[in-house]
């Protein structure tokens, strides 16, 4: 019941007007095709890069990278050849909801959660949260394969202690995208049921759409293993890895 | 450090690696002294597990000394004398709180990949693929523990390393075997497969109360051993009808409680085992359950059938109808060995079980390929191998 009633208040809160629109002018590239391009950028120079040594990791990679310093400009040398400009303003939200239970306390989880310098510790592509004041936050990720770092600003939307933190980019940011997280205590002392929801923009019309339908399913993983290392280091008190152990391979 | 490393399907070579340090707050280094071949090894030397990489240290059965703790271990300290679980349990999730630490969710570090194949992810294991982890496994002269506080126990002081060493892996899967089984006073046990599990599997069974046990295998020497040491009755499947033969000794009613300790690549002979293998090959059916189908046919009306011997993915002709039907009970899983060393260290420290009789070869780590090929084999009476990486 309880989840319905969040889903819904997210449902109206994302398809209001209300929702930042990014400003800058002279950029080729729609919102939210520059942001599919930079989480899929990342994600595929992340998977590039981990899959390193093989000539397809190195394809991988470099597309990876390619995609991503589109992502982050907004400059597509590939729609100003073709005289397209997809930086249209009609837009349609697409949702990516990922859930996990935690075995902890509520209040425990929430205040983690609160506490937005935290983030980085699992959300991998971020690199800094800073608390600006009670509702503004500066944020930065870094974007793989050594292209420098993107940053924009957030204000928390609502904030219901225990219960819900929602946030959004604030206009005229690099990055648009807006987000709610609820706390919902488990049934059977199971701990708290974590379930968060990012949400993005994406152009109407055949390249946005492709666009979005290739990249979901990857996005919806990104936050979803985001959200297992939140899980991880919240049950545990770390992140479990078998980067830098021996191998044969070395 | 050397280390024992999978190259390819049935190869295995010693390479040369770098030494392994600490990479999380709550991990451990072990200098390893003892560390065993395991029928699940085999599976992986087979290709039937996937996601091994070229390069991956195996080995999950051990004991050995902490060299270095993390910042966040608080109960183990350099120069314990240790042996530990080859399941990796957090401790923080719901399942380890439950004492299912197999189940844990939080130590595979690679989740995304068993939750595709099954819906949700167990533990992670040492040395035992990518899907399990991919954490280096223990046939090396150190090894990385992580969440070293939960998995690692020190062994009582008296307690000989071969005594201790089984106690990693062997003996709780055996054990769990068991207490799945629900043992009432006066129930008969079969136990299919005397291998280290099976044998760990028919010592449990008495432990929690069995009146009779009955071992199946092939193996004379096998047999042999869970007779005398094992106080079993044996049958060996290629000489008696083992369905046959069970009804009989059990007045007709079948045994209570059906253990397999076999797994997914059940031996057979004749015309299901053409049957299997084939599809097996074709990867129709990735796994040969024959021994499970055997158990559920075998099992008395309302009994159970406890799995510990492994499976991987899908199964052909599995007599659903005759466990249905009978109103079956099924309870299997990787075991939750966290739950059970320390109880099983008391009872090999009180002498009740000493698990040392399955180490029949001790070798070096170089001895690796052929210690495998012997193990898989099962030429020389081999149990199990134990490799002691200190010795060159
Ligand atoms: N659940 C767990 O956590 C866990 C832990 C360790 C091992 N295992 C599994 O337990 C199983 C046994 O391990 P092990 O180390 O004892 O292996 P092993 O290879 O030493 O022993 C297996 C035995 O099964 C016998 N066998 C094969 N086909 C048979 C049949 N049709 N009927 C009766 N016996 C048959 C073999 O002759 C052999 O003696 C493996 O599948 C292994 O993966 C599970
Ligand atoms: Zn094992
Ligand atoms: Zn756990």
């Amino acid at each position: 019941m309880a989840v319905n009633q969040a889903i819904a208040s997210l449902r109206r809160h994302f398809l209001s007007d209300q929702t930042p629109a990014t400003g800058t002018a002279k950029i080729n590239v729609g919102t939210t095709e520059r942001l599919l391009s930079t989480a899929g950028g990342a994600l595929l120079t992340y998977y590039g890069i981990k899959r390193g040594t093989s000539p397809g990791g190195v394809t991988m990679a470099t597309l990876g990278g390619a995609l991503l310093f589109r992502g982050a400009t907004g400059y597509c040398s590939v729609n100003e050849a073709l005289g397209r400009d997809t930086s249209d303003h009609e837009l349609k939200p697409i949702e990516i909801t990922q859930t996990f239970t935690l075995f902890k306390y509520r209040h425990d989880v929430y205040n983690f959660w609160r506490h937005l310098e935290n983030l980085p510790r699992f959300m991998h592509h971020l690199q800094k949260v800073t608390q600006l004041d009670s509702k503004r936050s500066h944020w930065e990720a870094k974007i793989p394969g050594g292209l420098g770092t993107i940053a924009w600003e957030a204000e928390i939307v609502d904030d219901r202690p225990d219960e819900l933190i929602s946030w959004r980019s604030l206009p005229g940011s690099q990055i648009d995208n807006s987000g709610e997280v609820t706390f919902i205590e488990a049934p059977g002392g199971k701990g708290t049921e974590v379930q968060a929801t990012i949400c993005y923009r994406a152009p109407i019309g055949a390249l946005g759409k492709s666009v979005a339908t290739l990249l979901n399913p990857a996005l919806a993983q990104m936050v979803r293993e985001d959200l297992r290392r939140f899980k991880q280091l919240m049950e545990s008190g770390e992140i479990p890895t078998i980067e830098g152990q021996p191998s044969g391979r070395a | 450090m050397r280390a024992l490393c999978w190259v390819g399907v049935n190869d295995l070579k010693v390479e040369q690696v770098p030494d392994p340090g600490i990479l999380n707050p709550k991990d451990a280094i072990v200098r390893v002294t003892m560390s065993s071949v395991c029928g699940s090894d085999l599976h992986l030397l087979g290709g039937y597990v996937p996601a091994m990489r070229e390069g991956d240290i195996i080995g999950h059965e051990f004991m050995g000394e902490v060299v270095e703790v993390g910042s966040e271990v608080r109960k183990l300290q350099r120069g314990d004398r240790v042996v530990v679980s080859s399941v990796i349990g957090c401790g923080g999730c719901w399942h380890c709180n439950q004492g299912e630490w197999s189940l844990c969710d939080n130590s595979n570090t690679d989740a995304g990949l068993l939750e595709k194949a099954y819906g949700y992810s167990g533990a992670g294991i040492f040395g035992y693929s990518h899907a399990f982890g991919g954490y280096a496994g223990s046939h090396a002269e150190y090894i990385r523990v992580p969440y070293a506080d939960n998995g690692s126990f020190k062994i009582p002081e008296g307690v000989k390393d071969e005594s201790a060493l089984f106690v990693s892996d062997a003996f709780p899967t055996g054990f769990m075997a068991a207490d799945m089984c629900g043992i009432q006073p006066g129930d008969v046990v079969a136990v299919w497969g005397c291998g280290g599990v099976g044998q760990m599997a028919i010592r449990s069974a008495y432990l929690l109360g069995a009146s009779r046990v009955i071992a199946i295998d092939r193996f004379p020497e096998r047999l042999e051993i869970a007779r005398t040491i094992g106080q079993a009755e044996t049958l060996n499947y290629e000489e008696v009808d083992v369905l046959e033969m069970l009804k009989e000794m059990t007045g007709g009613r079948g045994p209570d409680r059906c253990i397999d300790a076999v797994g997914m690549e059940a031996h057979t002979t004749g015309v299901e085992h053409l049957y299997d293998k084939a599809k097996q090959m074709v990867r129709l059916e990735t796994d040969r359950p024959a021994v499970l189908r055997q158990a559920i046919m075998a099992c008395r009306k309302g009994g159970t059938v406890s799995i510990v011997g492994v499976y991987g993915g899908l199964l052909d002709k599995f007599p659903m109808g005759a466990a249905m039907n009978k109103a079956l009970t099924f309870r299997m899983g990787q075991m939750h060995a966290q739950r059970y060393i320390p109880h099983l260290l008391d009872i090999v420290q009180r002498g009740e079980v000493d698990p040392s009789y399955l180490l029949t070869h001790r070798w070096p780590l170089e001895k690796g390929m052929e210690g495998y090929t012997m193990f898989k084999k099962k030429t020389d009476n081999c149990m199990r191998v134990v490799f002691t990486p200190q010795e060159a």
